[in-house]
């Protein structure tokens, strides 16, 4: 007893390897390069965190009836977000009907968030989507249970840019599992087919994809026949999104030891049960940092639409500091949207992390 | 022009032009063999029947196109929507406003999706031909000028002999900078900037005594950029020409007719000096000019083929140039541009409306 009290006593670690001073002097001012580096990002930060306050919050307009207040003065006119924010958020959506967007965006949000729960995959997962897509679609366009008519030439904002990226990646994901498939395929008019497509739609930029779908298409088409610009962008964006997922699914197909086709093979298994039991849970599991990597990079491409006059997020940003009345505040405006952007875009990384944890499964041995 | 969107456009114009030439041409070439004889007032009929015009119009540039906080459209090429609506239907509200970026907005009009373009676009013998459309009459007579700090006390381009002169580089304005100095026998001192903001910037912490550029876009920076707006005057000169004016497609010569007058009527409104507040009073007016305009003397409506009061419906519920002009971009907007060569042709300007009979 005496004993281990005093070897309690001896091994306390001295004052300056522990604690809040020691975790500094470890972390921080290791080294004397470390410790340059630490004053040199100190002095960043004295010099860019203070004018930022005074911007962002001592200097600021909170309220202003017109943009006059916030010209006099020096720091940023939040006004300017009081006064458009329901423009930025919904675009040129019927003013007095603004809830169903809302609501549609809370929807979309709520989904993800269940989804996020691993015990309803198996079952709800599907029905679930379906389900809250018709009730988006049922609240953005209306008609119907005394819902007014909105046609989708009005839809705007966020929840354009959210219906954007999230259909076009429901679509495209199954379309691209089916496409990397392929591609691994032993038929060879399939594996022919999918590289072909895989490759055409990697060949060429996002923006040309875009203006084939707004320019060219509607030249094709029969004189009088037009297909909706909104549906025509959102094709576009599920072909481009299909062959880039389609390769980072083959990845993940590629990184599964061909010991696990083997033995799905020796057990007798088809070729859609092997794959559908063994190879594709495991696939996609390995994929899942570069699949929400390219999940996060396509949702931010959705802004790409603007060059085809669709009312996106940031064209909708871009349209509010067009008034003439409050013209000239793109700071807030970009911010505005910046900060809506990193939102949903961290909230996607976390998840991808958690799910990353959640499905581990060691192939190293 | 909006400060961060023309930029945005130039690039995006200059990545197309290199990316697709040959597509281009393909794109014509498919218009031009598609297009053949269409049907006379097959838009017209076509708008008629629907019961709303399709305008196509910018996504978002000071005065001329703009959604407010409501959602609603506001500018002076949204006006001219309403006005061909309230010509056609006798009601300025059936427009439906269609937004269309740069690269979009020809495509959009000969394929059909909108029935008229009023995006400020400057007519060009191109854009007549290759891209088979007619241009209605010009609704704003754009092009470069010159901005000073009004206490400099320069009042005219001329007195800018030996100014340094702030510019953005690689575009149309340094060449025009260059060979209006050259031609007059001035000279000038440049300095040239890559970025239109950094441009404001150093203009309006005076390291230059002129900035130049398009006028609409000047006015736009004067309103958005400068602390006091009133301290600096845009000089009277333009040194190129860009004309704004709305188009429609080949095919249909009567949707055009109407389109055409409907802007005359207001340029005639404004020289008559009939505005949407003094419309109903001159119905009794005895003037023979204004009783054919307001639809009094019968015949000019069913010659277009709408209702006799389509230019009292436009002068009504629009306005008249005048009025169009001062709400959007003149004396009663924040980018307070002189009318200049805007002015009726009566005041020294351009606008003139040939006679309505």
């Amino acid at each position: 007893m005496s004993q281990s009290a005093k070897l309690g006593a001896i091994i306390r670690p001295p004052p300056t390897r522990s604690g809040p001073l020691g975790w500094v002097r470890a972390n921080l001012f290791g080294s004397w390069a470390d410790a340059l580096l630490t004053l040199l990002i100190l002095w960043g930060l004295a010099e860019l965190i203070p004018p930022l306050v005074r911007w962002a919050l001592i200097n600021a307009t909170f309220t202003a009836a017109d943009s006059r207040l916030c010209r006099l003065a020096d720091g940023a006119c939040w006004a300017f977000i009081h006064e458009k924010y329901r423009l930025i958020l919904f675009g040129t959506y019927p003013y007095d009907q603004q809830w169903r967007p809302l609501l549609a965006v809370v929807i979309i949000t709520v989904l993800f968030a269940l989804s996020c729960n691993r015990r309803i995959w198996a079952r709800w997962l599907i029905p679930l989507w379906l389900g809250g897509g018709l009730l988006v679609a049922l609240l953005m366009w209306g008609g119907v249970f005394g819902l007014d008519y909105v046609e989708n030439r009005l839809w705007g904002g966020l929840p354009l840019t959210l219906i954007l990226a999230v259909t076009g990646l429901v679509v495209a994901f199954p379309a691209a599992v089916l496409l990397a498939l392929g591609r691994r395929s032993e038929l060879p008019v399939v594996r022919v087919l999918c590289a072909g497509y895989i490759e055409l739609i990697r060949g060429v930029p996002l923006v040309s994809l875009l203006f084939m779908a707004a320019v060219m298409l509607p030249l094709a088409l029969p004189s009088g026949m037009t297909i909706d610009k909104l549906l025509r962008a959102q094709i576009a964006f599920i072909l481009f999104a299909a062959a880039y997922l389609a390769e980072v699914v083959r990845g993940g197909l590629q990184a599964i030891p061909k010991g696990q086709h083997e033995a799905a093979d020796a057990l007798g298994l088809t070729y859609w049960q092997k794959m559908g039991a063994v190879i594709l849970p495991q696939a996609l599991a390995v994929a899942i940092p570069p699949i929400v990597n390219t999940f996060i990079a396509f949702f931010k491409d959705t802004s790409l639409v603007i060059i085809i006059g669709l009312f996106d997020l940031l064209s909708t940003a871009k349209s509010a500091i067009a008034d003439p009345a409050w013209h000239g505040f793109y700071r807030e405006s970009y911010l505005f949207v910046a900060i809506l952007y990193w939102a949903f875009c961290f909230f996607m990384s976390r998840y991808s992390q958690w799910l990353e944890q959640s499905l581990k499964r060691d192939h190293r041995n | 022009m909006d400060l961060w969107g023309r930029r945005l456009q130039e690039r995006l114009e200059r990545t197309m032009r290199r990316l697709i030439p040959t597509a281009a041409f393909g794109l014509a070439l498919t218009f031009a063999l598609m297009a053949g004889p269409a049907e006379a007032g097959a838009v017209f009929n076509a708008v008629k029947a629907r019961g709303f015009i399709q305008c196509g119009v910018n996504v978002g540039l000071a005065g001329f196109s703009a959604p407010n906080a409501r959602g609603t459209w506001s500018g002076l090429d949204v006006d001219y929507c309403r006005a061909v609506a309230a010509a056609m239907f006798g009601d300025a509200t059936k427009v439906k406003f269609v937004p269309l970026s740069a690269q979009q907005r020809f495509s959009a009009l000969q394929s059909g999706e909108v029935d008229l373009l009023s995006r400020n676009t400057t007519w060009t013998l191109t854009r007549d031909t290759a891209n088979g459309f007619h241009f209605a009459p010009i609704t704003f007579f754009d092009g470069q000028a010159f901005m000073v700090a009004k206490k400099s006390g320069i009042k005219s381009a001329a007195e800018l002999n030996g100014a340094t002169i702030c510019a953005q580089t690689g575009t149309t304005t340094e060449l025009n900078l260059a060979d209006y100095f050259r031609s007059h026998g001035l000279s000038y001192q440049p300095v040239i900037v890559e970025a239109l903001a950094e441009m404001n910037a150093i203009f309006f912490a005076g390291r230059c005594d002129a900035v130049t550029s398009d006028a609409s876009q000047l006015a736009s920076i004067r309103a958005a950029d400068a602390s006091n707006p009133d301290d600096y005057i845009i000089l009277p000169e333009r040194i190129s020409k860009e004309p704004f004016a709305p188009a429609v497609r080949h095919g249909d010569d009567q949707w055009f007719e109407l389109v055409k007058w409907t802007i005359f009527a207001t340029i005639d409104a404004e020289e008559l000096g009939i505005s949407s507040k003094t419309v109903t009073d001159f119905l009794k007016s005895s003037n023979p000019s204004i009783q054919r305009l307001l639809g009094e003397m019968p015949g000019f409506g069913a010659a277009l083929g709408v209702d006799e009061k389509w230019a009292y419906a436009v002068i009504k519920q629009v306005g008249n140039y005048g009025e169009i002009f001062d709400r959007n971009v003149g004396a009663g907007s924040r980018l307070k541009l002189e009318r200049g060569l805007n002015a009726l042709w009566t005041a020294g300007g351009l606008q003139y409306s040939p006679p309505l009979r």
